[in-house]
């Protein structure tokens, strides 16, 4: 039986409705590539996600309208997926004590007092 | 800008001829939603279908500046012969090859033909055209790469891709088939002319085309496929236009 459909593409593309999926082969699917996007020039890169492609340039081609369809975009970065090297997650308590080194934070430096007192001399001066 | 009835009405000819094929072309292409060949160029495919439309749009905009109906009336209200476009646009999607090979031949004559309206002394068209171009540039930009990718592929992608061009070239040298009015548009600086547009389009794909070890058949034994600038198309507009106005048709007055 054709599968019948109210979009005519569907009735179109003559599909057999008991036809089986046939499982995938080795080349049905291309490397992945990391996507990575600016949105100002000067700004750092982001990564955006992830695009299926044969090689860098169609990468590229495929992260244009994945992932700079909307918003502002001037640059964007593919790199190789398998390029990545990265750390392994049974070591990530190399992590752990992070949140509690306060003294790593910018906000944790007192200078607001230091500041607040330039700004007082300054409007007085004037 | 004080413009005679003559060149005014040739003037809304070319813009009519523009946006009927970005209308057609991007309904077209717009087919492929869903069935593309990998779901990324899926999205890049449907993206640009978009922007043909969106283009096509502003297009009937200036037309109704300058005394058409509203862009809505226009596009879903006309029948096959009250169009503009050339016959290729309105060829079904076919396979990927035919599509690709399409959207190949067009979008870089649409490029050149948007480069050249930069110039163009008509200010209205001039400030679209550079709006236009950064999209183009993407499309062609699409369209030659997987040309490129396709013919350096495997034996069965390069000759898939080779007989298409060699079926589609007559089809590709309708886009040009010059109008009568055009030397009006020639001689104020509105338009260069279609035969200066293919002429620039050879010398752009020809060369990339031979870079990419393919090649176009010989011009002087191909035919051009014209009728379509003025309204003279085979089978396939109208019944495209009846399912791409259907829901429309229902109640053109609806609110949307």
């Amino acid at each position: 039986m054709i599968i019948k459909s109210l979009d005519p593409r569907v009735d179109r593309a003559q599909i057999d409705e008991k036809k089986e999926f046939e499982g995938l082969n080795d080349l049905d699917h291309w490397q992945t590539f990391e996507v990575f996007h600016q949105e100002k020039r000067g700004e750092q890169h982001q990564h955006v996600g992830i695009v299926h492609a044969p090689n860098a340039e169609m990468a590229l081609l495929f992260g244009k309208e994945q992932y700079a369809r909307r918003g502002a975009t001037v640059n964007l970065w593919v790199v190789k997926t398998s390029d990545v090297f990265c750390s392994e997650y049974e070591d990530s308590d190399m992590f752990d004590t992070t949140p509690e080194k306060f003294h790593r934070d910018p906000g944790s430096y007192k200078v607001m007092d230091k500041i607040n007192k330039f700004k007082e001399r300054i409007s007085k001066e004037k | 800008m004080n413009i005679e009835q003559k060149q005014l009405d040739a003037l809304k000819n070319l813009l009519y001829k523009m946006a009927d094929d970005q209308l057609i072309l991007g309904h077209r292409n717009s087919e492929w939603t869903g069935f593309g060949p990998v779901l990324e160029e899926d999205i890049a495919f449907s993206s640009m279908a978009q922007d043909k439309i969106g283009q096509a749009y502003q297009l009937y905009s200036i037309l109704n500046e300058l005394g058409e109906s509203e862009p809505d009336t226009v596009a879903f209200t006309r029948n096959a012969q009250q169009f503009h476009c050339c016959e290729y646009v309105t060829m079904p999607i076919g396979e990927y090859d035919f599509s690709l090979v399409r959207h190949f031949f067009f979008d870089n004559a649409e490029l050149l033909r948007i480069d050249s309206l930069i110039n163009t002394t008509f200010d209205p068209l001039s400030l679209l055209a550079r709006k236009f171009k950064g999209e183009l540039k993407y499309h062609v930009l699409h369209a030659n790469t997987w040309i490129k990718q396709l013919a350096n592929g495997n034996a069965e992608s390069k000759k898939r891709i080779q007989d298409t061009i060699n079926a589609s070239f007559g089809l590709a040298l309708g886009i040009f088939e010059p109008s009568d009015d055009e030397n009006s548009l020639i001689d104020t600086g509105f338009f260069i002319g279609e035969k200066a547009l293919q002429s620039k389009w050879l010398a752009i794909i020809t060369p990339f085309l031979n870079s990419c070890d393919l090649s176009l058949p010989n011009i002087d034994d191909t035919k051009p496929v014209y009728g379509g600038r003025k309204g003279n198309f085979s089978q396939y507009l109208q019944p495209m236009l009846t399912e791409m106005t259907e829901v429309y048709a229902i109640d053109p007055s609806a609110e949307w």
